[in-house]
């Protein structure tokens, strides 16, 4: 799904950064960049590719896109879809921001206006340590045991 | 004893869902795991010899899409005859995890992780037929339901 608000702010920000590379999933119809490479849907093999690439992703409170980002050890900075702005149906991705707020390479923004500020503080480059690639112990222990109950 | 191994459909919808569905892939060692979702791509994410059924997409606001996925979800799971199915939501394990039930099967649905304030729609309405029926996050634990074991991340 498109997410005009947030693609639109972070090719004006990206304007500003010379020296920066941008690649960007827009969704169907969804804004189309001036100052980053785009496409409306990546296959799972090329976000692949370009997650390991980059040094930031920025990105909506969506959960694929945090673990992905966290599964890999890149910082990711996240604007939630609004309700009040028809972005999405209701405001989970904002309770989603604050819940995962304390968490080591997640960044919230609230208000896109707020962007170029957070994207200063991030430490971009800066080697993070990927979680691991699967749920918590107990949780699998618990699954795993009822499965085979 | 009965020492076959159990076989296990894990189904869910698209994006986050699947993203945490495969986070559990530890938990289905040991069994006979078939994977479906609503995307053809997300084979890659699987291993070459893992199992993968492509189901339409729906969601609870789309009645066409919604008769024509649960038809699919039927023929799969009268085909397939798991033991188990588990999902991570949304429309298609909530159907799944219902006709699951009729036939006998297991059933676990694992609530979103992105429900941090409520449970989802179909993760209230699951919890009368799921057999295992949790939520990732401690506070929206309940005492006779949802329960809380743990989390994707």
């Amino acid at each position: 799904m498109a997410f005009d608000r947030l693609v639109q702010s972070v090719d004006c920000w990206i304007k500003t950064q010379p020296s920066a590379y941008g690649f960007a999933q827009v969704g169907p119809g969804g804004y189309q960049p001036a100052n980053m490479e785009w496409i409306e849907f990546a296959s799972p093999d090329l976000f692949r590719k370009k997650l390991i690439q980059a040094d930031l992703v920025i990105a909506h409170a969506g959960m694929g896109s945090i673990i992905s980002a966290q599964q890999y050890g890149k910082p990711i900075v996240i604007l939630p879809r609004r309700a009040n702005l028809r972005e999405t149906r209701n405001d989970h991705q904002v309770a989603t921001a604050k819940h995962f707020s304390d968490r080591m390479g997640i960044f919230p923004v609230y208000d896109e206006k707020d962007l170029p500020e957070v994207l200063a503080s991030v430490p971009i480059g800066r080697a993070m340590e990927p979680i691991s690639s699967y749920a918590s112990e107990e949780l699998l222990t618990r699954i795993k045991g009822f499965i085979h109950s | 004893m009965n020492s076959k191994k159990p076989c296990i459909l894990a189904i869910s919808s698209g994006g986050g869902h699947w993203v945490q569905l495969l986070r559990l892939r530890p938990a289905f060692e040991d069994g006979n795991i078939v994977y479906s979702s609503v995307k053809p791509e997300y084979q890659s994410d699987l291993a070459e010899s893992d199992k993968f059924i492509l189901i339409s997409d729906a969601t609870r606001w789309d009645r066409i899409r919604l008769i024509w996925m649960v038809m699919q979800i039927i023929y799969l799971l009268l085909k397939l005859r798991p033991d188990v199915v588990i999902s991570t939501g949304a429309a298609p394990g909530y159907v799944a995890i219902r006709i699951g039930k009729l036939l006998g099967a297991k059933t676990v649905w694992l609530d979103s992780i992105a429900n941090s304030e409520e449970l989802s729609l179909s993760g209230q309405k699951i919890g009368r037929h799921a057999d295992m029926w949790l939520t990732q996050w401690e506070h929206l634990s309940r005492s006779d339901g949802p329960f809380y074991f743990g989390s994707v991340i």
